[in-house]
């Protein structure tokens, strides 16, 4: 294998079909970008799934003067209630892992924290409220033994799972995941037919040249290399191009402005990002390859 | 060195085979005139050696090799074992006359230090001594096609092959072409030439195979042009 002469070929590929060339270069930016993007939102979804399901808890509220619910006809919530329900709780370890009651009052200066520049803190007022036990469990799935445990008993408004609430949340997010998955899809097939057409045509241009390599004798593997390299460094400089707007993401989009302005939740770490890099690589010079491969059986049968 | 036994090749969009129960044996160091009319089946039949096209039916081996046997990854191995010439030369327009010769060498792998050796040596044989770094459009049709022989030589096959390569050519020049290939069968090389030019076949005498219509219809030893007609 002479590769000087391979890489001579492929540098006079390259700059024959400068317009293919360019083309192929942008149509790979873009399509891994998108791919890499549908890698990050994925990344992210996991991230945040961690992040809440680690601080999701069972809400026990209780009633205050103004509830309405059947369990809450004998009036507020008395002490001798409330006592039963901390003793309850602390007999259902392990399973819970923590409890944490809250005051009316403490809910309403969190809420008025929570909702500092919105109109609605000025709104609330305290009596709104409710207090309420917060229990984390040391297996959140296990919701139902809670609630069996406690809801409609006198003096319980109502037993909330907040991770049933999160999952509803996050099934909107896996709905966001499957679409981005479906656009990077759609990106990487429209690059495959955007491949083959530009093998087409630098055969095409180089029919000369392979036609002798074939007379004399050379190797399909020897008439195809300066193609598949072609394609290969193509989507290399566009898998280039993709992993720099992750990073820019990441540096700019992510650190730069989500982060700071969401801060209820964590964002994807530099680690999940340099992990894609290697991925938009390969997947970029593996599909070039592979694309190029078979358009060139059907155009470079010796 | 090329067996034909009853081959027939019919191309896929044409009524009529393009050669028909074709049998014909040439051997190892013989040079062989292939005539007849244009569209007789001169060139399908030198496809059919080089293995660029199947035959439809009946065996064709050649170099030791039945051709319907050979598998796709072993055709370049065996084209090496052939030189080809065309009418229209089929240079490479942008590369020098050495570099179109080295060009085969290169591509079949050779290392460099032979390609250097035997590329200069094979100019020499085609007399083009002096002009190695000229490009194409820079030499006359004579010389292009000597290039082309050069390129064809280079590797030292046991057959080669012409197809009309006189045919851009005038007489005189012709004759330059026909004295280098006659130079090349005395190598040893098996000559096979495709041609409509009567006067050099009446003055070369050598075999002489004729196809009318896809059908052989004479084979004749120190033949002349027209003599079936
Ligand atoms: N690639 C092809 N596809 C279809 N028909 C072909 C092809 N090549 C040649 N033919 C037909 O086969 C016949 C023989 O052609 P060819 O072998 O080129 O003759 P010659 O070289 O003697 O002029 C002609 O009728 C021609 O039209
Ligand atoms: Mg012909």
């Amino acid at each position: 294998m002479r590769a000087r002469l391979i890489l001579s070929e492929v540098a006079i590929g390259l700059r024959r079909n400068l317009t293919m060339t360019v083309a192929l270069v942008i149509t790979f930016a873009v399509s891994l970008s998108l791919f890499g993007m549908a890698l990050m939102v994925r990344a992210q979804v996991d991230t945040m799934k961690d992040y809440w399901y680690d601080k999701v808890q069972v809400s026990i509220f209780l009633c205050g003067k103004s509830s309405d619910s059947a369990s809450c006809a004998g009036g507020a919530v008395t002490q001798a209630q409330r006592d039963q329900i901390r003793t309850d709780l602390e007999s259902l370890r392990p399973l819970v892992e923590q409890v944490y009651y809250e005051t009316s009052a403490q809910a309403y200066q969190r809420f008025q924290e929570q909702f500092k520049d919105s109109p609605i803190a000025a709104n609330a007022s305290p009596d709104a409220l409710p207090e309420s036990f917060r229990v984390k469990l040391s297996d959140p799935t296990q919701y139902a033994v809670i609630a069996t445990a406690f809801a409609g008993r006198p003096g319980v408004d109502s037993v909330v799972d907040q991770r049933q609430l999160l999952d509803r949340f996050f099934s909107v997010l896996g709905g966001l995941q499957l679409g981005a998955l479906v656009i990077a899809i759609v990106m990487i097939f429209v690059t495959a037919l955007l491949i083959a057409n530009t093998m087409r045509v630098a055969a095409f241009s180089r029919r000369r040249e392979t036609s002798i390599m074939r007379l004399v004798g050379a190797s399909d593997f020897y008439i195809q290399m300066p193609f598949l390299l072609e394609a290969a460094i193509g989507a290399a400089i566009g898998a280039g191009i993709a992993g720099l707007a992750m990073v820019a993401f990441k540096r700019w989009v992510i650190d730069g402005f989500l982060a700071p302005t969401f801060q209820f939740t964590a964002f994807i770490g530099w680690e999940t990002v340099v992990g894609i890099l290697p991925v938009l690589l390969l997947t970029g010079v593996v599909l070039a390859m592979v694309t190029a491969l078979i358009t060139l059986r059907k155009y470079l049968r010796v | 060195m090329i067996r034909f036994e009853d081959v027939t090749k019919q191309y896929p969009s044409q009524t009529r085979p393009a050669l028909e129960s074709i049998t014909v044996e040439i051997e190892k160091g013989e040079f062989v005139f292939l005539v007849g009319a244009s569209g007789s089946g001169k060139s399908t039949f030198l496809r059919l050696v080089l293995r660029e096209e199947r035959a439809g039916s009946g065996q064709i081996h050649v170099a030791g090799k039945d051709l319907s046997r050979l598998s796709h990854w072993k055709i370049p191995a065996f084209r090496r074992q052939i030189g080809t010439v065309f009418q229209d030369f089929r240079l490479l327009p942008n590369k020098t006359v050495r570099q179109n010769v080295a060009f085969a060498l290169e591509v079949i792998g050779k290392p460099r230090s032979q390609v250097d050796r035997v590329v200069p040596e094979v100019l020499d044989l085609v007399q083009l001594d002096g002009k190695y770094d000229r490009m194409p459009d820079e030499l006359s049709g004579g010389e292009q096609q000597r290039v082309a022989i050069a390129r064809a030589f280079v590797n030292r096959p046991m057959i080669l092959i012409a197809d009309e390569p006189t045919g851009n050519l005038d007489p005189t020049t012709s004759v330059g072409i026909m004295k280098l290939l006659d130079r090349i069968n005395r190598t040893g090389t098996t000559v096979v030439m495709a041609t409509h030019d009567a006067a050099i076949v009446d003055q070369m005498r050598k075999r002489v195979i004729e196809l009318e219509g896809g059908k052989l219809v004479r084979d004749q030893s120190r033949g002349v042009y027209g003599y079936a007609r």
